[in-house]
């Protein structure tokens, strides 16, 4: 397992974890590079559809991370989130995936500690857990005309109700 | 080398050509490139020696090639250079080879030639050392300290470093630049300096821990730039050094700033000079000051703190080592006329029952003690809170502790507290921490003689109960603890109302010195293809000493629909800003991607230039590359620079299907509905009426006033009476103010802005269009079941009391005794709260009792004494004029036969013996219970009430006024019990918050809110349950649909509608799945799929509110 990297999907909320994870990069702290952040406005906007769509492309991990239990921004939206990410790992266990190559976490904005900790233990976690038997080769050139072309596509569809301005 | 000359050359390195100034060596021109040659002799704003020999490179030269140290060759036009060829590589080695034969102890170099593949070292090693002699510390102290306490002495193999006569040098000013810019680690400051040595420690982290110089003053400082400590800095001291603004990149070091006066025109001033904690030292028989393991509770805030001096982990000051017994003790100067501070300072109990939790949960296995003298728990929710520290495991003692004993081994502390039986028993504790007082602060003497504002006997602004925010010079008002001792929510309520106060007062000038930003027309792009450029910072060396920032840029510059990659040494100044508007332009670029710092910083202003160029600020997109990734990773530049383009290729994919989204607004109404028409519904009135809004009060009874129409003096004899009549008479003549009695509200449609409500008397029923609305439906005291109230005409309420002491139809014998009994049917399991105010009232009658009937015996029997704040004084008066107060145990409350003569049995535990008293009248502090009809007004509005029936505000210490959904608010005791001066401060609290969305014409609307397509919706009101902000509602066509104004843009229901009929804008699914697709092109981006069923996951049960009890 020396030469292998996971690679993990993040998905922080704008309010807490995000802004944990800017302040371990004011303290300096020091974690392994293997996570790539995802910024949403509230963990209550994740959604299983995209924790799965996340290990179909093929990245070895995911982990939520949202405000403390009680300290939502918005309220509830990280207990919903708790609540899909469990469903998430059921689906995860269904298809043979370790569901533990997905975990929810709660953190405030305060903590840059916890979320050096919090990456370190799903590196850790990961890197035992070995690579996603979905993950390819990592070669990006030849996705890159499928974007434009689907950029293109969803340009000229508004069905999601954006306004021309 | 002087960066601004125009005379540039053209130098290649490693095959790239740049334009540097002439008079650049070619490690200048290289870091300008962004190219990294390692060296340790080099530093930025000293001279070069060229000592080292390790950043050599590779030079063309006519046919061959030349070896050269980078640092001390000057470029020249045409140079070509190479840094990374076999040749430097193995001649790098050998140099460090040699070097660490010479330095073999130093294990920085060690690690230094490990990075660059140097292990170990062919050549016999000296025996020991770590200097190079790379003469860094003599060049700072010579040049940049104008010291020359160290230098080079010697030739050969005899030379060193070392000070004249090799003596500590009196020379030196121990500023420690030599040991900072070592890279060897070999000097040792001690045997250089004849100085004491001392760290630069400050305030913010309670002197714990050293800082340096330059420093952010603390991670949430606003504006968020460092400052040098003038205090600590060798520049203001001694006018040397001067290193630091050499050193950044970006000019920005100004040591001719200088503190200035500025004439400020102002209608009002509100004061908020906050407090000081007492002066432990005061207390030296607590050992503070020098026994190490006793610590304040400010310090151990910061102790506890994940960003503090430890990172959050508890360990004692003097080994280290984590404690495994605390203990707390309160009252240090607070409730101590040995210090002159009489006063209680409020907020200790619970910050140590705090601290107290938050201790134990960071140190498994803690053993914590609290010493204390009577457990203040008096705020909303705060009794729930002690009882779950006692769960816990926290012990509380109720014991005055005089000092603590150091033991000279161990350092741990002794003190001897009282056991319950008043038995004395010592004890040990690893770490002990003092619940400091709040002071105000000394130098406010001064400042508030200036201001012409005068100051109570203890220090704090004068004020009264009725006027809690007014000082003794109109318009000058005082908000939060400089008024009294006050917690967080307090504190936040008492500074809006200060802003309210000063609103009225200049609500005439209101709106008269705002300017307005105007932007060119937004371009519309909808038919153009993404047109994306992307910006790269370097952030100074942030960015760019870690990720190559070159190859980012060149890697997005083939990302789809990239026309354009671009970097920038600051992105973020205001030339390239300008530079970038350029470029939106001349390239017709339609979404920007800058990967920098955060977003959360950086977003507003890139969006504002993007509204410069005519774009649409949606379609702007951030990559985070310093703070979640140069910063955390400046060990493995290469993984890092992976990464980078990772994070910029995810925002570039994201960016790609951005939209352009409008940011609509909304007209407001500015009228007002107030319900109820206690003191808080009328201060409410009166103060948004100041301000022009136009109010109905609503109130259902036949008159104004509540339950202070019974209450007749406060504690500092203000008359209530006569401040109520005035208030009424204001409210009739004000005409903003509609007044509608015998009435109640029946109906409230519509949202923030835009309310439309009916309201019912019997003259029939009228309807009121309004902006926003206030409950202030109050509370009243309860009607005790228990010691025979009702059964006996001696027994009555403190309320009761009040009414008939205050009206004067009270009389009794002589010599009569009078016992008052705290705590009656609360604090209990039933009602596990605290009525704040009974105490205080307690005191205030039995002090009026004993002024009217001098020879009257009083005796309160009470739990805990909660006269918080200035109220200590009156308590302490009391007591002074032989008021009886008799503590009680909640396990044995006191016993009252009633029928002939009263008897009452009360267990007094110090004694541990029985009371019996015959009292000629028992007095009962009943408690404070939300009005009856709450869950009618928490239905009406959609509002949650908490567990004990008060109503819950939508935040508990940072938006005390505010429900959570916007443009409703809550004063009074209807939020919880409080005092009449509280409920005035709450009640301008909401004019405050009221007036900032009332002050506006016209109201935004965030472009990031939910969609619902109505196509999809099947009208199955998960939506409608489920958002905490009531957003959703059923429209005209039986679907769903999303009040702008309302939705805070947390797309909750975007991802709970079964349909999949709901979107949030500027976070549509396609747009997070093109961030998540970027991440790895495994495979085309696909529609997302449409779930066949409504889907089970996480669907909340429906309910109509998920709040009501």
């Amino acid at each position: 397992m020396a030469t292998y990297e996971p690679l993990i999907l993040a998905f922080c909320c704008h309010y807490c974890a995000y802004a944990a994870a800017d302040l371990a990069g004011s303290m300096r702290l020091q974690y392994p590079n293997n996570v790539r952040v995802l910024k949403l406005p509230c963990t209550g906007k994740l959604e299983v559809n995209f924790i799965l769509a996340a290990f179909e492309r093929g990245v070895d991990g995911v982990f939520v991370a949202g405000c403390l239990e009680g300290g939502c921004h918005y309220m509830e939206g990280n207990l919903r989130a708790r609540r899909r990410v469990e469903r998430a790992k059921v689906l995860l266990s269904e298809i043979g995936l370790e569901p533990e190559r997905l975990e929810m976490f709660n953190l405030s904005s305060a903590q840059g500690p916890r979320f050096a900790e919090i990456v370190t233990e799903m590196t850790t976690r990961l890197a035992e857990l070995g690579p996603s038997p979905f993950r390819p080769a990592r070669g990006a050139e030849e996705g890159v005309r499928e974007m434009t072309k689907q950029a293109e596509a969803h340009l000229t569809d508004e069905a999601h109700g954006c306004v021309a301005a | 080398m002087d960066a601004t000359t125009s005379d540039r050359i053209m130098v290649t390195v490693d095959g790239r050509t740049a334009e540097v100034p002439v008079g650049a060596t070619i490690l200048n021109a290289a870091r300008q490139m962004g190219v990294s040659i390692p060296t340790l002799c080099n530093y930025r704003g000293l001279s070069c020696y060229g000592a080292c020999r390790v950043c050599l490179v590779e030079i063309e030269r006519g046919q061959g090639r030349q070896l050269v140290a980078s640092c001390s060759y000057p470029a020249e036009n045409g140079l070509v250079v190479h840094t990374e060829t076999a040749v430097v590589k193995v001649s790098r080695q050998t140099v460090l080879e040699l070097l660490l034969a010479q330095a073999p102890d130093s294990t920085e170099l060690a690690e230094f030639a490990a990075g660059l593949g140097v292990e170990s070292t062919p050549f016999t090693p000296k025996a020991e050392g770590k200097c190079i002699l790379c003469g860094l510390c003599a060049r700072v102290c010579n040049e940049m300290m104008g010291r020359g306490a160290i230098n080079l002495y010697g030739r050969g193999i005899a030379k060193q470093v070392k000070t004249a006569w090799s003596e500590q040098s009196d020379q030196c000013q121990a500023c420690g630049a030599c040991a900072f810019v070592c890279p060897t680690g070999a000097v040792d400051l001690k045997t250089i300096t004849s100085r004491r040595l001392r760290p630069h420690n400050t305030g913010y982290d309670q002197f714990l821990t050293a800082r340096p110089c330059i420093d952010l003053a603390h991670p949430q400082a606003s504006p968020r730039v460092p400052y040098i400590d003038r205090e600590t800095c060798v520049h203001f001291k001694s006018d040397e050094c001067g290193l630091c603004s050499k050193v950044c990149g970006a000019g920005a070091i100004d040591y001719g700033q200088m503190t200035e006066a500025i004439d400020l025109q102002v209608g009002s001033v509100v004061l908020t000079p906050g407090f000081e904690a007492f002066d432990a030292t005061r207390r030296g028989e607590f050992g503070y000051g020098f026994a190490p393991n006793v610590l304040t509770n400010v310090q151990f805030e910061r102790m506890l703190s994940a960003s503090g001096p430890t990172r959050g982990h508890l360990s004692r000051p003097s080994d280290g080592r984590a404690p495994k017994r605390l203990a707390f003790i309160q009252c240090v100067g607070s409730r101590d006329s040995g210090c002159d501070n009489d006063y209680c300072s409020s907020v200790c109990c619970m910050a140590a029952t705090k601290e107290a939790i938050l201790a134990m949960e960071h140190e498994p296995g803690l053993e914590v003690t609290v010493f204390f003298l009577d457990l203040r728990a008096f705020g909303k929710d705060f009794d729930r809170y002690y009882e779950r520290a006692q769960k816990l495991g926290v012990r509380y003692v109720r014991s005055f502790i005089s000092r603590t004993y150091e033991m000279p081994g161990t350092k741990n502390l002794r003190l001897v507290h009282m056991t319950p039986e008043m038995k004395p028993v010592e004890a040990e504790f690893d770490m002990i921490v003092l619940s400091l007082g709040l002071e105000p602060s000394a130098s406010l003497h001064d400042q508030a003689e200036r201001l012409g504002v005068v100051l109570n006997r203890w220090g704090f602004a004068r004020t009264n109960e009725l006027q809690p925010l007014d000082t003794s010079r109109p318009g000058v008002y005082v908000g939060g603890a400089f008024q009294e001792p006050k917690d967080i929510p307090d504190t936040v309520m008492q500074a809006s109302a200060a802003a309210a106060r000063a609103m009225s007062l200049l609500a005439p000038a209101r709106g008269t010195q705002i300017r307005t930003k105007s932007y060119p027309p937004q371009r519309d792009i909808t038919d153009e293809p993404p047109r994306i450029g992307v910006f790269v910072c370097h952030c100074g060396s942030n960015i760019a000493s870690v990720v190559d920032v070159e190859a980012v840029v060149k890697k997005a510059g083939k990302f789809p629909n990239v026309i354009l990659a671009e970097h920038n040494v600051y992105t973020c100044a205001s030339n390239n800003q300008d530079l970038m508007k350029e470029k939106i332009i001349a390239n017709k670029l339609n979404r920007v991607v800058v990967a920098s710092c955060t977003p959360r910083t950086h977003e507003p202003i890139f969006r504002d230039t993007l509204r410069d160029a005519g774009l649409n600020p949606y379609l702007f997109e951030m990559a985070n590359i310093r703070d979640q990734c140069s910063w955390v990773h400046s060990a493995t530049p290469e993984q890092a620079t992976a990464k980078a383009t990772d994070l910029v290729r995810m925002a570039v994919g994201r960016a790609g299907l951005l939209m352009p989204l409008q940011e609509d607004t909304v007209p407001v109404n500015n009228g007002v509905l107030v319900v109820g028409g206690g003191i808080a519904g009328m201060t409410a009135a009166l103060a948004l009426a100041d301000q022009g809004f136009p109010v109905h009060l609503v109130e259902k009874g036949d008159q104004l006033g509540g339950t202070i129409r019974e209450l007749h003096h406060t504690l500092d004899h203000g008359d209530v009476q006569a401040f109520l009549s005035q208030s009424i008479d204001r409210l009739r003549a004000s005409k903003h103010i509609t007044v509608h009695l015998d009435s109640h509200v029946a109906k409230v449609d519509g949202n923030v802005g835009g309310f439309t409500s009916k309201v019912v008397s019997e003259e029939g029923t009228i309807e009121i269009k309004h902006g926003v609305v206030v409950v202030a439906t109050g509370a009243t005291e309860l009607k005790p079941q228990s010691y025979g109230y009702g059964q006996s005409d001696r027994v009555l309420t403190q309320l009761e009391l009040s009414d008939r002491l205050g009206k004067g139809e009270f009389d009794l014998p002589a010599k009569a005794t009078v016992v008052m009994i705290q705590c009656v049917e609360q604090r209990s399991e039933e009602r596990p709260f605290c009525s704040r105010v009974c105490c205080t009232t307690a005191v205030r009658n039995a002090l009026i009792l004993k002024e009217r009937f001098p020879k009257a015996r009083i005796m309160v029997l009470y739990r805990d004494m909660r006269t918080y704040g200035f109220r200590e004084a009156a308590y302490r008066e009391a007591r002074e004029k032989g008021v009886l107060f008799v503590r009680y145990d909640a396990g044995q409350p006191p016993v009252l036969e009633v029928g002939g003569k009263l008897r009452l049995k009360v267990r007094e535990p110090a004694l541990g013996q029985d009371l019996m008293v015959e009292p000629d009248m028992v007095v009962l502090a009943a408690p404070m219970t939300p009005r009856a009809d709450r869950k009618e007004i928490s239905d009406l509005l959609k509002v949650p009430l908490n567990a004990d029936g008060f109503f819950l505000e939508a935040h508990m210490k940072l938006r005390p006024v505010d429900f959570a959904s916007e443009g409703l608010f809550i004063c009074g005791t209807a939020h919880s019990p409080k005092f009449i001066t509280e409920s005035i401060s709450q009640a301008n609290a909401v004019a405050a918050r009221a007036a900032t969305i009332l002050s506006h014409k016209q109201m935004p609307v965030s472009g990031q809110i939910a969609y619902v397509d109505p196509d999809k919706c099947v009208s199955c009101m998960t939506c409608v349950h489920l958002c905490a902000y009531m957003a959703p509602r059923i429209g005209t066509d039986n679907k769903a649909e999303v009040q702008g104004v309302v939705c805070m843009g947390c797309g909750s229901c975007a991802s709970e509608c079964p349909a999949k009929a709901i979107q949030l804008r500027h976070y549509v699914d396609t747009q997070i799945l093109a961030a998540v697709n970027s991440l790895l092109f495994a495979e085309p981006v696909e529609k997302p799929v449409q779930a066949p069923y409504p889907e089970q996951v996480g669907v909340a049960p429906p309910k109509w509110h998920k709040n009501i009890n």
